[in-house]
């Protein structure tokens, strides 16, 4: 009798452990500042939902890229959300390796998502990602130095200007450079900027069918003028720089101007991080007066892999990292200068967030101006600003990068480097099948 | 005089050694001190060496996001697991190869090293589906099974060339008195290379350990070892250096300082047999 009480115990307790035993969810991520915020507030959703867990799998974003690619691509079902950017949704979602995320309650709100960001995430009016933060790219500026110059940044400055200005403010014998730019090679990182900079020119990789456009004279321009001012008034070993390095010659005062990504904002006015904290202004990235700015977008988003197994928490979790609920969660514990930006219109209209972040309209007005669908002033067969959302550009554009790199480290002329990218791009694209 | 020259050439050779030996040893000397600085300071233009305020708080900080207990077992496991269970299958092929060579033995050692040429990623999808298939994704099984097949050509070509150096007349008169096989491997053989197996072993684990590829892309959140744990800290956007040294410095902490207890072991079998 006693045996059996003990045997029948221990079944139920096992059972009962069984019942009991929690979904946890596998999250592949990226390792920035407000991903590392949503990792330590997660105790707010799993107090709310006790039978989800979550397993964080943070990644640099390189590494990340691959090892989600290879076990989506596989099937490999690791992951039951990945952290992607807008370069990835929409090549993803037509190889139907997401699910449409058609689940995420009643007071999720998709309509107050910012429709620029939206509209990148939506394939044939379903949404396959939810934005957690999104960018755009805009001008940093040192205020003191450009008072000390006798220069006034217009909010919506020109190429020229801004050219100008940079010139009129660099001082290499104090190592003070007018203006930081991009110029490491790689598809995120010299080609982001130069694709984006390229469509305030006039400039565009291909035209309507799939012929590159690099031996065009709106790419001589626009190249022309990048290698120029960076020699006049950029820092020394500038095609070694990316986003990284130009955040630190900025933040320890070396840079009259900086123009990379709008997330880049609350970094340099952070006085924690940041020796010129109190003296940075902010303006829309420049144009040349074609009518395009050279902004981009960009968004991290989260999305559940086809075939998972877990859809129901996994969207559970989604909404909760992604809704109006959580920019609330932050703010209270965080301030609201730290709430991820870039995804909700109502954070916009929020005044207390209008005061605590310097650079909200500034951002704002950023993402609006960036038009994915069109992003060139002649028409264009691709989606994206600052990339072309095909498979093949992460390669392209990194090929491309390396000769435009050379080219701003002098290694060879505009002309070269232009001739070279042209060959390159007509090579890969007929392999592809794009030119016939 | 001849003493005084002695001394000189004592003297230069110190300076020369101590020069090499602190430029080899500088990054990681570097990232030691990086870790202890504030984000600002990890950045700052000149950076300072030691006049710095010495601060703790990357430490806790990486310790409070992650497990690092977590992955330094998953990197002991692997890393040890791999080399024990390659040793047990490389002595017996290295002694064969040394021992009763054939006509082809050369081309089979040239074949099993050709293996180390090719890029790891031009396998990494057909390696990715097996494991899928096998349920072997994010296990330290698989990880422990494809290190050992990763570092298994080395194993055996470094036991090959200490074997080579043993005179194979030792082992005949084992024979003579004898000895089976498998006690000539144990009891003759193996005693006699303890210092080729020994640098073998340490040398593979620093290996295994440092292997960042298959561990990166082969697991997710249980197996990942150390290597997962620095790359969660790297970030193209974003200065985070002070910490990422401090998770580098965990990470390489432990198999630095098995190192350094066994430096002698490893200069002794790396060199063994390198004067005749």
């Amino acid at each position: 009798m006693n045996l059996r009480t003990f045997l029948l115990g221990t079944c139920s307790a096992v059972a009962l452990a069984g019942l009991a035993q929690a979904e946890t969810l596998t999250i592949a991520t990226v390792n920035n500042g407000d991903m590392i915020r949503m990792q330590k507030l997660t105790d707010a959703f799993t107090s709310k939902n006790p039978d989800i867990q979550l397993e964080w799998v943070t990644l640099e974003e390189n590494v990340l890229r691959q090892r989600v690619t290879t076990d989506i691509a596989t099937k490999g079902g690791q992951y039951d959300i990945m952290t992607i950017g807008t370069y990835e949704v929409p090549i993803w979602a037509k190889q139907g390796w997401l699910l449409p995320l058609d689940n995420l309650g009643a007071d999720y709100d998709v309509d107050d998502l910012l429709p620029a960001i939206r509209s990148g995430l939506t394939i044939d009016d379903k949404l396959y990602a939810a934005p957690f933060y999104g960018e755009s790219s805009m001008v940093m500026y040192r205020k003191d130095l450009f008072e000390k110059a006798g220069l006034t940044m217009p909010d919506a400055p020109t190429w020229d200007f801004i050219a100008d200005a940079a010139r009129k403010i660099t001082d290499k014998g104090n190592e003070v450079y007018g203006i930081c730019l991009r110029g490491k090679a790689g598809w995120g990182e010299n080609m982001a900027f130069l694709t984006a900079t390229a469509n305030a020119f006039g400039a565009r990789w291909f035209d309507e069918n799939w012929k590159p456009q690099f031996d065009q004279p709106e790419w001589k321009n626009a190249l022309d003028f990048y290698v120029k001012l960076m020699n006049d008034a950029g820092p020394p070993g500038a095609s070694s720089n990316g986003f990284n390095e130009n955040l630190s010659l900025f933040q320890t005062g070396k840079c009259g101007m900086w123009i990379d990504a709008t997330v880049a904002a609350s970094f340099v006015t952070n006085p924690k991080e940041s020796t010129v904290a109190d003296k940075v202004g902010f303006a829309l990235a420049p144009d040349t007066g074609l009518g395009k700015r050279g902004n981009w977008l960009w968004a991290w988003n989260l999305a559940i892999p086809a075939g998972s197994q877990k859809v129901a928490a996994a969207e559970k979790f989604i909404a909760w990292a992604t809704g109006k609920d959580y920019l609330t969660l932050v703010a209270d514990k965080e301030g609201w200068a730290n709430v991820p930006p870039g995804t909700r219109t109502s954070l916009y209209a929020n005044p207390e967030y209008q005061k605590a972040a310097p650079f909200a309209k500034m951002t704002l007005d950023s993402i609006n101006a960036a038009d994915p669908k069109n992003p060139a002033v002649k028409p264009v067969p691709y989606v994206g600003v600052q990339f072309v959302a095909i498979p093949e550009f992460q390669g392209l554009g990194t090929a491309v990068g390396q000769q435009f790199s050379a080219a701003l480290a002098g290694q060879m002329s505009v002309d070269e480097a232009l001739a070279s990218a042209q060959k390159l791009t007509e090579r890969e694209m007929t392999k592809a099948g794009y030119i016939k | 005089m001849a003493r005084n020259v002695s001394t000189q050439r004592k003297l230069v050779i110190t300076v020369v050694a101590w020069t090499i030996g602190i430029l080899i040893f500088f990054p990681i000397l570097w990232t030691f001190l990086t870790s202890f600085k504030t984000e600002a300071e990890a950045i700052a233009s000149p950076p300072s060496l030691l006049f710095f305020e010495w601060t703790t708080e990357n430490y806790f900080e990486v310790q409070s996001r992650s497990n690092y207990f977590r992955h330094f077992m998953n990197s002991v496991v692997v890393s040890f697991g791999s080399t024990l269970i390659g040793l047990v299958i490389a002595i017996p092929s290295a002694w064969a190869m040394a021992f009763s060579p054939t006509k082809r033995t050369k081309d089979v050692l040239m074949w099993m090293l050709s293996t180390k040429m090719m890029p790891s990623v031009g396998v990494l999808v057909p390696m990715y589906l097996l494991f899928r298939n096998t349920g072997l994704l994010d296990t330290r099984t698989g990880l422990v099974i494809v290190l050992t097949l990763i570092n298994l050509p080395i194993i055996i070509w470094m036991l090959y060339t200490y074997f080579k150096e043993i005179p194979g007349e030792i082992l005949e008169a084992a024979r003579m008195d004898g000895a089976s096989l498998a006690k000539e491997i144990i009891y003759v053989l193996t005693p006699m290379a303890i210092p080729g197996i020994a640098s073998t072993l340490l040398l593979n684990i620093i290996l295994a350990w440092n292997e960042a590829f298959w561990t990166l892309n082969l697991s997710a959140a249980k197996a990942a070892p150390l290597t997962a744990f620095i790359a969660s800290y790297s970030s193209p956007e974003g200065l985070f250096y002070a910490k990422l040294s401090a998770a580098s410095t965990m990470a390489i902490a432990p198999i630095l300082i098995l190192g350094w207890f066994s430096q002698k072991q490893l200069v002794r079998g790396l060199t063994f047999g390198a004067v005749k």
